[in-house]
């Protein structure tokens, strides 16, 4: 089954230049590993090496943020559009203390929208 | 070099004056492959922070995705930093994600007068650039002599020394 895959400019090194590839996968893990058989490297910038979604970018499948539909675990059909932004954030403060409230809204976020 | 319209420039002054002491984080959209920004898009920070900025994810597709369709992308990424200098943080430069854009700061930490620098981040490693403001009201046929380094219709801001 072919889903489509949104490339941000940052990570079209990884597909050879190419903005929209296809993939497959019942999840979103799944189709991160997929992909990564043709585009090698392009998982390990999606994925931190605990196995949880980066920081540093958005992935939406259809009109929705995965992270209110369970992250890597998001299911996924045939004629899903997934895309991938980077994420744009910063500011003056101390990276540590940044990323702890970040993932502390997004948890907030996460409870208020079940 | 970043070259900016004045009235844009004004418009992200405004918008970091009126969220201070929040950070104030927004576009400019401009067509693709021009380098000219020309269309502003104050963006909510969702993390409603005097530290921190952090686009709203939803806003972001939405604005990405309108971005797309009219053949634009984001030529300037701008936010302000409201108690230190208009210089990239390390969180700054963590999440530059955009290696096309200029990321232009503006410190509001002086209520009178405001800082305004641009910056190339790319791979992690900052690159200031000169910043041109340009008058587009001003007809620069009008005016015949003018002081060294300064034309009728910019005014360029070298890059500080650091």
């Amino acid at each position: 089954m072919a889903i489509e895959v949104r490339i941000p400019t940052i990570l079209r090194s990884y597909t050879g230049g190419a903005k929209v590839v296809e993939g497959s996968g019942d999840t979103l893990a799944d189709l991160l590993t997929d992909l990564d058989s043709r585009h090698a490297g392009l998982r390990a910038r999606l994925v931190t090496d605990a196995g949880a979604l980066h920081r540093f970018v958005n992935v939406y499948v259809n009109d929705e943020d995965v992270r209110f539909l369970g992250a890597l675990d998001a299911k996924l059909n045939d004629g899903d559009s997934v895309t991938i932004l980077p994420a744009v954030a910063g500011g003056a403060f101390g990276f540590a203390a940044a990323a702890a409230i970040a993932s502390h809204a997004v948890a907030a976020r996460a409870t208020a929208a079940r | 070099m970043l070259s900016i319209d004045r009235s844009i420039i004004d418009a992200i002054v405004a918008h970091a004056r009126r969220d201070h002491p929040d950070e104030a984080c927004g576009v400019v959209a401009g067509p693709a492959g021009s380098d000219t920004p020309t269309r502003h898009i104050p963006m909510d920070n969702a993390a409603r922070s005097m530290t921190f900025y952090e686009f709203d994810s939803m806003e972001q597709l939405r604005v990405w995705r309108e971005m797309d369709d009219r053949d634009e992308e984001p030529v300037v990424i701008y936010h302000s930093h409201t108690a230190t200098e208009a210089y990239p943080s390390r969180t700054d430069v963590s999440f530059a994600g955009e290696p096309g854009a200029h990321y232009l700061l503006v410190s509001t930490r002086e209520p009178d007068t405001e800082e305004i620098r641009s910056f190339r981040i790319v791979d992690g490693v900052v690159t200031e650039e000169p910043v041109e403001i340009v008058d587009a009201a001003v007809d620069p046929h009008a005016v015949q002599s003018y002081m060294f380094g300064q034309s009728p219709a910019t005014v360029d801001y070298e890059c500080s020394d650091r």
